[in-house]
């Protein structure tokens, strides 16, 4: 007995020097900072050599009711991270469908190909695109020309300048899904499959009531990701949106997002306070939203 | 019954192949522009090749901007966070999957809950506490955010736990120690694991720009993304230069991805981090 004791004493030290790399760092780049950034929301703080001046919640106030720039970002992000999501997830669910066929050739072509937007460059793409979405010469337009349509006027028009955005992040990021999907879908086994076929059911059958349940899991990680990430919405504004006018977020405000309103915020001119209270509006949105999708598609595809 | 499954093949196979060229199609015209001229770029209706080959923009690209450094530094970054990734995310899953220590389940808990936290709701303090350091502006400070990982700490206890518990218990009775337990029997047998986990740490390190565009003000510390939009914004008009930069950032890793890809994918629907 009391070797064991002493057995597991030398297992709790050893695991505690083991976790202590990452906590000490966790400690440092995630806990500190995440209390800090309660605690700046709280002030007024032109970093350098002002002082600190508490407001108390004044800075959320001003968020919530006066900021009609914040209002606008909120709004743009929300519509970013829903107009991405929803038809990355549709798209890459159906990629990855097809590719899971039995039988299909060239499957592992496809599947890089599909993949390849994956590991460009963020900042390189959305030069790409930006030239891309130019009205006149721009390639897209050029394909709506093909069929006789008038393309929009995509990053120069407030109403269409978020949709180019979101146009671009959805081509970007549609095989990261796939392959989540594709893993997901190689775990169900395919006697079910079979078994389904035996009793008579119909494609769209075994779709509804096998394989999308089955997938459950993997669609819940693809949306909670996708939305965290959509939520986190910045490089590609910041790339595309820009002008020697303007620093990003344009034309009038329709693309600021919540991240590039708290880069703006901070660091033009130096103020760490109000934008702290923007950053934990962000985490808090993402927190609900987070949960609430984890709540609701559990129940809906509930077996 | 046949003939209907093979004209339903034909469409999947078109519908995918669309797709596919829809994949390719900004990356192709990315290439093809960075060889045109301006006034070519800009022609209606657009010509497919370019009329001669040209390194033009190529050259001007690296004469103009400090590129070969961008490279190095994008390099160095990435390198420092893989490795720490790698360290702190094998020894903490480790300890995760096999030790039975009191607060373990918390623990845990705690490691999970930082990724509700993700860096854009942190990058304030961050840079607060950059700068208290006196690491503004230096590779230290590039790294400062991405030296650890709930995702692959998360991972690796995933990939130890499936390794049986005697192959350590048997190393322990010849009185091997901790440490050497952890080296030499532990991570030869999660190499795929590691693997995977370099390879997500790579993307991620070789396209982050929020940081580095607050941290580096020297342009002798940026870092690809950074040095590609500095320069884009030099030449905000010139999308033949700005192309062939394109090109020059977006190839390193495509090339990486190309040669090792099943380890790219498999690392991806392994981690399904981001």
């Amino acid at each position: 007995m009391r070797r064991r004791l002493g057995i597991s004493g030398r297992q709790t030290i050893w695991a505690y020097v083991f976790l202590a790399p990452a906590f000490l760092l966790f400690a440092l780049t995630v806990f500190f900072p995440m209390v800090r950034a309660f605690q700046f929301s709280l002030y007024h703080w032109p970093l350098g050599s002002a002082p600190k001046v508490f407001v108390g919640l004044d800075n959320y106030e001003r968020l919530l009711t006066d900021d009609s720039l914040f209002q606008k970002a909120l709004v743009n992000t929300l519509y970013f991270t829903v107009a991405t999501v929803i038809p990355t997830l549709v798209i890459a669910l159906a990629v990855a469908l097809l590719l899971n066929r039995p039988g299909l050739r060239a499957r592992g072509v496809f599947r890089t190909i599909y993949f390849v937007p994956v590991v460009t460059s963020l900042v390189a793409v959305a030069f790409v695109w930006r030239v891309l979405l130019e009205p006149s010469f721009g390639l897209v337009n050029g394909v709506f020309r093909l069929f006789g349509l008038h393309g929009p006027g995509w990053l120069a028009d407030p109403a269409w300048a978020l949709n180019g955005v979101a146009l671009m992040t959805i081509w970007r990021d549609v095989g990261y899904y796939m392959v989540i999907f594709l893993a997901g879908l190689q775990t169900i086994p395919r006697d079910i499959y079979d078994a389904a076929e035996v009793d008579g059911a119909s494609r769209w059958q075994t779709l509804r009531r096998i394989t999308l349940p089955l997938l459950n899991p993997s669609i819940v990680l693809a949306a909670v990701i996708g939305v965290i990430y959509g939520l986190q919405l910045f490089t590609q504004v910041y790339i595309m949106t820009g002008s020697p006018q303007r620093l990003a977020g344009g034309p009038s405000d329709s693309t600021t997002s919540i991240v590039l309103f708290i880069v703006q915020q901070a660091f033009r001119p130096l103020e760490m306070g109000y934008p702290s209270a923007a950053a934990i509006v962000l985490f808090g949105l993402i927190m609900l939203v987070t949960l609430v999708q984890l709540r609701l598609i559990q129940r809906r595809f509930e077996y | 019954m046949r003939s209907t499954w093979r004209g339903q093949g034909a469409l999947i196979y078109a519908a995918l192949l669309l797709g596919a060229v829809v994949m390719l199609a900004p990356l192709i015209w990315m290439v093809l522009a960075s060889l045109k001229s301006l006034p070519e770029i800009l022609t209606y209706p657009p010509t497919l090749l370019p009329k001669s080959l040209r390194s033009a923009n190529y050259e001007t690209v690296l004469t103009q901007s400090n590129y070969p450094r961008y490279f190095v530094n994008s390099i160095i970054v990435a390198v420092l966070s893989v490795v720490s990734i790698l360290f702190t995310s094998s020894l903490a899953g480790y300890a995760f999957a096999k030790f039975r220590f009191p607060g373990r389940d918390l623990l845990f808990i705690l490691v999970l809950a930082t990724l509700m936290i993700p860096f854009q709701v942190r990058v304030i303090p961050l840079y607060v506490l950059a700068s208290d350091l006196g690491l503004l502006n230096s590779y230290a400070g590039l790294v400062l955010p991405s030296l650890v990982d709930a995702f692959g700490i998360f991972l690796m206890r995933q990939f130890i736990q499936s390794i049986p518990t005697d192959l350590m218990d048997a190393a322990r009775a010849d009185g091997a120690s901790e440490p050497r337990i952890f080296v030499s029997i532990v991570l030869p047998l999660v190499k795929p694991a590691l693997a995977a986990l370099a390879i997500f740490t790579l993307i991620v390190s070789w396209e982050s720009f929020l940081w580095p565009l607050l941290v580096a003000s020297s342009t002798d510390l940026y870092t690809l993304p950074l040095g590609l939009s500095q320069f884009a914004g030099k030449f905000l008009t010139r999308v033949d230069l700005q192309m062939a930069a394109s090109t020059l950032t977006v190839l390193p890793l495509l090339v990486v991805f190309l040669v090792m890809q099943r380890r790219f994918i498999e690392g991806i629907a392994t981690t399904g981090g981001k």
